[in-house]
């Protein structure tokens, strides 16, 4: 995309002396997929940071405006494929909101749980690949061997483990497995006797804290101005979470904190991440043994059309804020459609959180931030 | 605040503003060239939308509309505002310095829809390859290779 001899023009034009531009990316371990940072350094100091994105653009709008309003919803699972099920959700909530469908009390528990039980493995995989990013092999495997048995638990029941495509408009796909509920009371129990050794291995680190601490701080109002959401917005003390803010599918019937932290940096923003597992695990608590008897898919016509107008949901992702805009021509189509992805706009402010400090840092600041390659380019 | 509030303020800064209330929010239609004044005005002003949250463009064959939407982190209300281009010159003012937000997404709605943002301090593609040709997400765009059509 970018050839060698362009990068080295860009800095003749820039340039002053001492300055140096690394790349980092697309092909590098710590950027979890393939984003490429174009970093210009003076000595060890970072002057600036940009991203140049699109290498897994698969132009899923464009996509969708010639699928089905029951089509497009698995694309979706493909864009943030750690939060599939939020994703799918997102996606069912819009067509329902333009179809006016009420969605039976059954689906809806199912799809807290199914969303909480995906934030929590979203986190775990995070906290893995952050304490590998920082140096650390061995939490990998202690979060991961928690992930599994989420991911055993998604494949009961949807028949896959990541790209789950469980959320239809109008409920979920199918009914729970008969061992649903067994199983997610043992990985509670199992997550709560295992949880302090997150504490003990991370949290209470000094190496970890020196390296996160003071690291990359966004202050609370450049995370709104940068658009900022889930807990990187959190970390800086802006209560975002619109599970709270504007709650959906019953999320206002059950009883869970936002997290918040005020110090906007690196650690904060791990701090919040840790502390949202728990959270999801009380709401599962309060819901597993309250799954309500009845319907899981409210009866639906076999040809969706919507409306003609615009349609517009918001959902708490474990990445942050999704919004699905729909404008609707009044086809099986939707005319335009837009995902307001959150890894997208979290990205932004990295040249803003990154700059001034050590390129040693720079992985720090970056694993907090939680990007997600696909849901940035779509 | 009221709609009825959102839309006095409005109506006082651009006065050829119209308005739909149909969908959630209200929607607002401003002309191009109020829009920077009015953005300045919603950020900084007692309406405090301070926050945008969504920042996209629609192709209607005859036209372009770019559509803002903001919220406000302090008064919890959302206004909708779109802002009609002309296909054959698509030109607006850039809010990337009021909200920095925008400054990625006009970059993306610039190379997608071809919609040119005035005084962005770095209106390069972001996506797309530096040869591409034509802007993916208008209609009238064909791919004869990659295309899926049904």
């Amino acid at each position: 995309m970018y050839t060698q001899t362009e990068i080295i023009k860009d800095t003749t034009i820039n340039g002053s002396e001492g300055e140096l531009v690394i790349n980092v990316g697309p092909q590098h371990p710590a950027t979890h997929g393939v984003l490429h940072l174009v970093i210009t350094l003076n000595g060890e100091t970072i002057k600036k940071i940009e991203p140049h994105l699109g290498y897994i653009h698969r132009s899923i709008e464009k996509m969708c405006e010639s699928l089905t309003y029951r089509q497009f919803i698995y694309v979706t699972s493909r864009m943030d494929y750690l939060s599939s099920h939020i994703n799918n959700e997102a996606c069912a909530l819009c067509v329902e909101k333009g179809l006016q469908i009420e969605v039976p009390a059954r689906a809806k528990v199912i799809r807290v749980l199914m969303g909480e039980l995906t934030r929590i493995a979203s986190h775990e995989l995070w906290l893995g690949a952050m304490a590998m990013d920082l140096g650390a092999f061995t939490p990998f495997f202690y979060t991961f061997r928690e992930r599994e048995m989420i991911n055993e638990i998604m494949e009961d029941t949807c028949g896959a483990r990541l790209t789950m495509n469980y959320m239809v408009a109008g409920g979920v796909a199918m009914d729970l497995h008969p061992d649903f509920q067994r199983k997610v009371k043992l990985f509670v129990t199992q997550f709560k006797k295992r949880v302090p050794e997150f504490d003990d291995l991370i949290t209470n680190n000094i190496i970890f804290q020196n390296r996160m601490k003071g690291v990359g701080v966004l202050s609370g109002e450049d995370a709104i101005s940068y658009g900022c959401t889930g807990p990187v917005a959190r970390g800086s003390g802006v209560s975002s979470d619109i599970r709270k803010l504007y709650p959906y599918d019953g999320y206002d019937a059950v009883a869970f904190d936002e997290v918040l932290e005020t110090a906007g940096d690196s650690y904060a923003r791990y701090l919040v991440r840790l502390r949202e597992m728990h959270q999801s695990i009380r709401i599962i608590e309060q819901l597993i043994d309250a799954i309500p008897e009845g319907d899981f898919q409210a009866k639906t016509k076999a040809v969706l059309k919507l409306p003609k107008g615009e349609f517009y949901t918001r959902v708490e992702t474990a990445r942050g804020e999704l919004g699905v805009y729909i404008v609707s021509e009044g086809g099986t189509t939707p005319y335009r459609i837009k995902f307001r992805s959150p890894g997208f706009s979290n990205l932004s402010a990295l040249h803003h959180m990154a700059k001034g400090s050590k390129i040693g840092d720079l992985m720090a600041t970056m694993g907090t931030l939680d990007l997600v390659i696909p849901d940035i380019d779509r | 605040m009221s709609n009825e509030e959102i839309k006095e303020y409005v109506t006082s800064i651009a006065p050829s503003a119209t308005f739909d209330e149909s969908g959630e929010w209200l929607n607002s239609m401003v002309e191009p060239g109020t829009w920077k004044e009015l953005a300045l005005r919603l950020r900084n002003g007692p309406l405090h939308f301070d926050y945008l949250f969504c920042l996209t463009c629609i192709d209607w064959k005859t036209h372009l509309t770019v559509v803002y939407h903001l919220s406000s982190t302090t008064h919890r209300h959302t206004i909708v505002v779109k802002a009609k281009l002309d296909t054959a010159k698509p030109e607006i003012e850039t809010v990337s310095d009021i909200w920095r937000t925008a400054e990625f997404h006009e970059r993306e709605v610039f190379e997608l829809f071809g919609a040119v943002f005035l005084h962005h301090p770095d209106l390069r593609r972001l996506i797309l390859t530096d040869d591409f040709e034509g802007f993916p997400l208008r209609k009238d765009f064909e791919d004869p290779i990659n295309m899926i059509k049904l």
